[in-house]
């Protein structure tokens, strides 16, 4: 039992949140029951409105639930302080939105250092580290391109820079390929794989896009604020 | 983060543009029309700021500014100077007396005598001639502002430029002869009628009265007495009122202050600068906020504090008045010094404070509004697409 709790990256239990109140209230999780372990790469796949975005604003503590227990690394995000909470997802936590948010005005290598920067890592020393981590997702000689200078898959391994170079525990990815064509998503899949995962880490991704279900270990499926079901992908890449 | 937020703000452009321009705009007009209404009462005390000499001004109580010169008698002189305190005491006479130019044009003058044995009371400056030739018979000084101005005589023929009055030309004023010896050149005067120097007892001589006239009388204060125990001094043993320069520069300010309202209609347009700028400058930093939650949202999910947020912000409206703030001084001044002396402008290092202050609060108020938004932003909106 203690080493399959060592094992747990997310935990949530009969996790509820609903929106709104009275006559316009609307449930998006009715009691989530749902593991995600350390060194895999969990999909959460559904039809839109089914939950799956909320989810994974509870599990990386942007939003906090109603009811139930969501633990990431052991640490209880709801009875932790604002303060805490924002330093916690700071260190603990990286993000890869669908729409990449990398600011416009920054480089690449400038956008990637933003986590390193709001950590209190100085400009120069987070530049240089971030350069490094856009080598490693194959955009070395991009590092002073503008966001406008890149194509969508760039800016998504970008995206992808940023949401590594402060060596999080959890990446919480939403829709990441949606916006890309299916060979740039197989290859952004692949490089996922390839740098984000780690026997200390845990990826959650939520997609629409069955293209690339063959990259998870595990797939949940929801529906209607609950996990229908869970299943093990062998072919998983 | 400081360095993030000063990119954010330049990378949009066109917002960036218009924040700083809102904020020039508010700064040029509060700071030209600050330092308008600054020159113009510098304007209404030039004659004291020109007799330096002099540290106190003793006058009739009734007198409430500089041009109010009220009749007093001659022994005053004697009671003043025998005052303890007093170094020197010398009497100065002004009033405005018709003066016919030569070629027959009359034009009013101010005409101000200065003491016939010390010449203290005289023009800050001579332009031509020397102050010691008043002693010459029917001698006065003009001011060479005004002898191309109103104390030009007609052109010969229609059409032609008048001609500047010059040396040698016989005055009368108020019917006694009067020959221009010299002319000077004294500070701008908030008044409008051209001044005239002569000395005191030449000047009682265009007063049509058997006493010789006193309007003011100018004191110098023993080294080592202090200048206030000596206006009390003064005002306890002869019923007058003695003022420092100062004291007087600002009594004369405030009467004009008083009596125009001018203060008021500075004060609106003043008014009318800041809201027009920090409309401006408000509305298009609350759009460029706006426009960019999506990546404060993204910061704050990234794990920003609200501390950070509400400093990027705070640096982004202080970068972009700090810019407006230097562009709107610059253009004012710019715009004072091309005007020249023909208008009234002075810029003092508390005017630029209050400048400053001014367009630091508009910033503080448009980053208020920003602020109020970034801090309610639920940082789960990032995952909405």
């Amino acid at each position: 039992m203690v080493a399959q709790a060592i094992d747990i990256a997310v935990m949530c239990n009969r996790v509820t949140k609903t929106y709104g109140s009275g006559s316009s209230a609307v449930t998006a999780l009715r009691g989530i029951d749902l593991e995600v372990r350390k060194g895999e790469l969990m999909m959460l796949v559904g039809p839109s409105g089914c939950g799956k975005t909320t989810l994974i604003s509870v599990m990386a503590g942007i939003l906090d639930q109603d009811d139930g227990q969501c633990t990431v690394f052991g640490r209880d995000l709801k009875h932790m302080g604002q303060w805490e909470k924002t330093n916690f997802r700071g260190q603990t936590i990286g993000f890869v939105f669908q729409a990449f948010n990398l600011l416009p005005s920054l480089s690449a290598a400038e956008n990637v250092a933003v986590p390193l920067l709001i950590n209190g890592v100085r400009r120069r020393e987070a530049v240089a580290r971030a350069s490094d981590v856009l080598s490693r997702v194959g955009l070395g000689d991009r590092t002073h391109s503008l966001p406008s200078q890149l194509s969508g898959g760039q800016q998504q391994r970008v995206a992808i820079a940023r949401a590594l170079v402060h060596d999080p525990k959890l990446i919480v990815c939403d829709e990441p390929t949606s916006s890309l064509d299916h060979e740039t998503g197989q290859k952004v899949m692949e490089l996922m794989r390839e740098v984000a995962l780690g026997e200390d880490r845990a990826l959650v991704i939520v997609t629409h896009d069955a293209r690339i279900f063959e990259f998870a270990d595990r797939i949940a499926r929801m529906d209607d604020g609950r996990v229908v079901n869970v299943q093990e992908n062998e072919k998983a890449t | 983060m400081n360095y993030l937020a000063l990119k954010m703000l330049a990378g949009d452009r066109a917002k960036y543009v218009g924040i700083v321009m809102g904020l020039t705009f508010a700064s040029l007009l509060i700071t030209q029309q600050a330092g308008i209404y600054s020159g113009l009462m510098t304007r209404t005390y030039s004659q004291i700021t020109d007799t330096s000499s002099a540290d106190l001004w003793v006058t009739d109580p009734e007198v409430e500014f500089v041009e109010d010169m009220k009749r007093m008698l001659d022994r005053e002189l004697y009671r003043v100077r025998g005052v303890e305190g007093v170094q020197w005491a010398v009497p100065g006479f002004k009033g405005y007396f018709n003066t016919r130019l030569p070629g027959g044009k009359i034009a009013v003058a101010s005409v101000i005598g200065i003491d016939d044995v010390s010449l203290i009371g005289g023009p800050p400056e001579m332009v031509e001639g020397k102050l010691e030739d008043l002693r010459q018979r029917d001698a006065v000084i003009v001011d060479i502002a005004e002898a191309s101005g109103k104390l030009a005589r007609r052109p010969a023929q229609a059409g032609d430029a008048p001609a500047p009055l010059k040396m040698g030309d016989v005055l009368e004023i108020n019917d006694r002869r009067a020959v221009v010896v010299g002319f000077c050149r004294v500070s701008p005067s908030f008044y409008w009628q051209p001044v005239i120097y002569t000395l005191h007892s030449r000047a009682s001589t265009y007063v049509s009265s058997e006493r010789r006239p006193l309007s003011y009388v100018l004191v110098k204060v023993k080294q080592g007495y202090d200048h206030a125990d000596v206006c009390d001094r003064i005002n306890r043993e002869t019923g007058l009122l003695a003022q420092t320069s100062g004291q007087f520069s600002q009594s004369t300010l405030d009467y004009v202050n008083r009596s125009t309202g001018i203060a008021i209609n500075f004060g609106m347009a003043i008014a009318l600068g800041f809201v027009v700028g920090a409309a401006i400058a408000g509305q298009t930093f609350y759009n460029f906020t706006l426009d960019n939650l999506r990546y404060f949202a993204a910061l704050k999910a990234m794990g920003a504090s609200h501390g950070t947020m509400l400093r990027m912000i705070l640096i982004q409206a202080l970068a972009a008045g700090l810019l407006g703030y230097g562009l709107g001084v610059g253009a004012a001044t710019i715009f004072g010094n091309l005007a020249g002396q023909q208008l009234a402008f002075r810029l003092s290092f508390p005017l630029l404070a209050g400048s400053g202050l001014a367009i630091v609060s508009i910033c503080m108020v448009a980053a208020g509004f920003s602020m109020r938004k970034v801090l309610r932003l639920e940082p789960a909106m990032v995952f909405k697409s």
